[in-house]
C-alpha cells in the first residue's frame, strides 16, 4: 500500500473514531431524553412522542403564542428533552383557545395542524389517582374538578353512590371519560387537596386496553338488535310432587 | 475595524430583536422563527436532521428553510457563523486571550472532523428517531437559552471558551461545529466571496494569518502562482478580518464571477517565503 493512501485511510480511522464516540454518547442520551416525566404534558396536537421528538425544532413559536404563558420550553437541566413545549398541568394548565394559536404557528407539523376542534386534543388523561383523599369520596360535595372542566358532564360526571359509612347518604364520584376529556388540565389545577387527587398524565399511561377478541356483549347486541347467542335454554322446573312437611324454624327475637 | 464592528453589530441586534422586539417584527429562535407576521425562517440544517429522524416535513418549514438557503447562497453560508452565531462572540474573545496568554499548539483536532460529526449527526437522528444532536447541540442550546432563558446559556459559553484557549485554536468553529460544516458546504456555490484583489501589493506582514480563523483558505488565492485570487475554500466565513486588519488594502469583498486583479501580476512571492 503506498503511503499517501495509507496515510488518508489512518486519518480518516481517527476522524471516524472521534466522531463515532461523540455519536454513541449522544445516542444514549437521545434514547434516555425519550422519558418525559408523567407531569410534563405536550402541546395540543402534539405527535406521539419519538415522532414529536423527530419533528420539533425546538424553535419556541407555540411557546411565543401561547396567550396564557402555559407552554415553557425545557432548558437544558429539566429532565424533558432539550428546548421542547411542555407544560405542567398543576402550574398553569391550557385554557383550550377555540383557535389554538400554538397549533397553527408551529412551522413543521409537530403539533399536527389538523387539529382543528380544540375539544378533540388529547394532551393527556385526567385520572382520579387518590381516590383516598379524595373529597368525594370522603362523601363531602367538593366537586370543584367536575365544576371547572370545560367539558363539564362529558369529560367528567358525577356518579352517584350509596354512602356505606353513614349508610343514609349519597356519594359524588367525579367520573372522567376518557372519550372527552382532552388533558388541559384545569381540573388537576383546580383541585383543593395540598397535592391534587386527580392528576392528568399521559394517554399511554393512563388507558388500558381489551384484549382484541372482547366483545361487549351489550354493545353487539344493540347494534344487531338482537343477541348473538341463542337465548338461555328454559330447562323445565321440577316441583316436588307433594307438599313438603318442612317448616322454618321461628326467627330468634323477631318482634314485627 | 469596519467589518468587525458591523459583525458585532449584526450579531448583537439579531439577539436583541429576538429577544426584546415586540412579536410582530420577529419571533421564535435561530431555529425557526416568524417574520413580520408572515415570513418563516426555519434552519436547514434542523430540517435536514428532521428528515434524517424519520418526520415528513411540514410545508411552511420547508419554505422556511428555502428562504433562508437562499439568503446564504447569495451571501456565503458561513456568514451564519461570523454574522449571526452568538457563539461567535465566545470563540472571538477566546482567539483574541489565547494570543495574549501567548499558548501556542496543543491542537490535535483535524478540520475534517466537523464533517465527520455532521454525518454522525445525521446518522444518530436516524437511529434514534429523534433530534438527538439537538438535545447536545452548542451552538441552538446557547441561542435558544438567551432568546428563551435558561442557565444552559452559561455553562455552554464558559466551556466553549475554555475549550477554545487552552485546548485548540479555534476548536470549536474551525473543527468542530457541524452547524458551520453545514453551512460551509452551501459556500461551494454561494456567491459573496473575500477576494485578493491587491494580492501585488502583499508586503508578507502575515497579519491575515494570524487574525483568520481559517487560516488555510487564505494561502492559495494570496501566495498562489496565477491562482484564483478569490477566496473559495469552503470554510471561509466572509467575516472580513483579513480586509479589516490588512495594511495594504489587499482584500475586498466580491463575488465568485470576478476574478480580475488590480494590476497584471509582476512581483510574484515565492511559495517557499510563506510561514502561515
Amino acid at each position: 500500500m503506498d503511503n499517501k493512501r495509507r496515510q488518508f485511510l489512518t486519518e480518516s480511522a481517527k476522524l471516524a473514531c472521534q466522531a463515532g464516540l461523540i455519536g454513541l454518547g449522544v445516542g444514549i442520551y437521545a434514547r434516555q431524553a425519550q422519558s418525559t416525566p408523567p407531569q410534563a404534558l405536550r402541546p395540543p396536537g402534539a405527535l406521539p412522542e419519538p415522532a414529536f421528538q423527530a419533528a420539533c425544532v425546538r424553535c419556541g413559536l407555540c411557546v411565543r403564542d401561547c396567550p396564557y404563558h402555559t407552554l415553557k420550553l425545557a432548558q437544558s437541566l429539566d429532565l424533558i428533552a432539550n428546548g421542547t413545549p411542555f407544560f405542567i398541568a398543576r402550574d398553569i394548565p391550557c385554557e383550550m383557545c377555540d383557535d389554538i394559536p400554538c397549533v397553527k404557528i408551529c412551522p413543521t407539523g409537530a403539533l399536527d395542524p389538523s387539529l382543528k376542534n380544540i375539544d378533540k386534543a388529547q394532551m393527556g388523561l385526567a385520572v382520579l389517582i387518590d381516590q383516598e383523599n379524595c373529597l368525594n369520596f370522603l362523601g363531602l360535595r367538593c366537586d370543584v374538578c367536575y365544576r371547572v372542566c370545560p367539558l363539564i358532564d362529558k369529560a367528567i360526571t358525577l356518579n352517584l353512590q350509596h354512602n356505606q359509612r353513614t349508610t343514609k347518604h349519597a356519594m359524588f364520584m367525579p367520573t372522567v371519560h376518557s372519550n372527552a376529556c382532552t388533558g388541559c388540565g384545569k381540573c388537576e389545577k383546580a383541585c383543593v387537596l395540598e397535592i391534587a387527587a386527580i392528576k392528568v398524565i399521559p394517554r399511554q399511561l393512563a388507558r388500558g386496553e381489551l384484549g382484541e377478541h372482547y366483545r361487549l356483549g351489550w354493545e353487539e347486541k344493540r347494534k344487531v338488535g338482537h343477541s348473538l347467542i341463542p337465548d338461555q335454554l328454559d330447562l323445565p322446573d321440577r316441583m316436588p310432587d307433594k307438599p313438603s312437611d318442612f317448616q322454618p324454624l321461628p326467627l330468634q327475637g323477631f318482634k314485627p | 475595524m469596519k467589518w468587525l464592528i458591523l459583525r458585532r453589530f449584526s450579531q448583537i441586534s439579531i439577539l436583541l430583536l429576538f429577544i426584546f422586539a415586540p412579536f410582530w417584527i420577529i419571533k421564535g429562535n435561530l431555529s425557526s422563527s416568524v417574520l413580520l407576521n408572515t415570513v418563516p425562517l426555519t434552519d436547514p440544517y434542523l430540517l435536514l436532521q428532521s428528515f434524517f429522524a424519520g418526520h415528513t416535513i411540514a410545508t411552511t418549514a420547508l419554505i422556511g428553510a428555502l428562504i433562508v438557503l437562499i439568503f446564504y447562497l447569495i451571501v456565503g453560508g458561513r456568514v451564519y457563523c461570523s454574522w449571526v452565531c452568538p457563539i461567535n462572540m465566545i470563540t472571538d474573545a477566546a482567539a483574541w486571550l489565547r494570543n495574549r496568554l501567548g499558548i501556542k499548539g496543543g491542537n490535535t483536532l483535524s478540520r475534517q472532523l466537523r464533517y465527520w460529526i455532521l454525518a454522525m449527526s445525521l446518522l444518530v437522528a436516524f437511529v434514534t428517531g429523534t433530534l438527538a444532536w439537538e438535545l447536545v447541540n452548542p451552538v441552538s442550546m446557547f441561542q435558544r437559552s438567551l432568546i428563551f432563558g435558561g442557565i444552559a446559556t452559561l455553562f455552554i459559553g464558559i466551556a466553549i471558551f475554555f475549550f477554545d484557549v487552552f485546548v485548540a485554536r479555534n476548536g470549536w468553529c474551525g473543527h468542530l461545529c457541524p452547524v458551520g460544516a453545514f453551512y460551509g458546504l452551501l459556500n461551494k456555490i454561494s456567491i459573496l466571496k473575500v477576494k485578493a484583489t491587491n494580492r501585488s501589493k502583499c508586503d508578507d506582514c502575515l497579519d491575515c494569518f494570524a487574525v483568520c480563523p481559517e487560516l488555510q483558505v487564505i494561502k492559495l488565492p494570496l501566495k498562489g502562482k496565477d491562482s484564483n485570487p478569490l477566496i473559495l475554500d469552503a470554510n471561509c466565513t466572509n467575516c472580513g478580518r483579513c480586509i479589516d486588519v490588512c495594511d495594504k488594502q489587499v482584500f475586498e469583498f466580491s463575488h465568485r464571477f470576478s476574478s480580475s486583479l488590480s494590476q497584471p501580476e509582476k512581483i510574484i512571492h515565492p511559495q517557499e517565503d510563506l510561514h502561515p
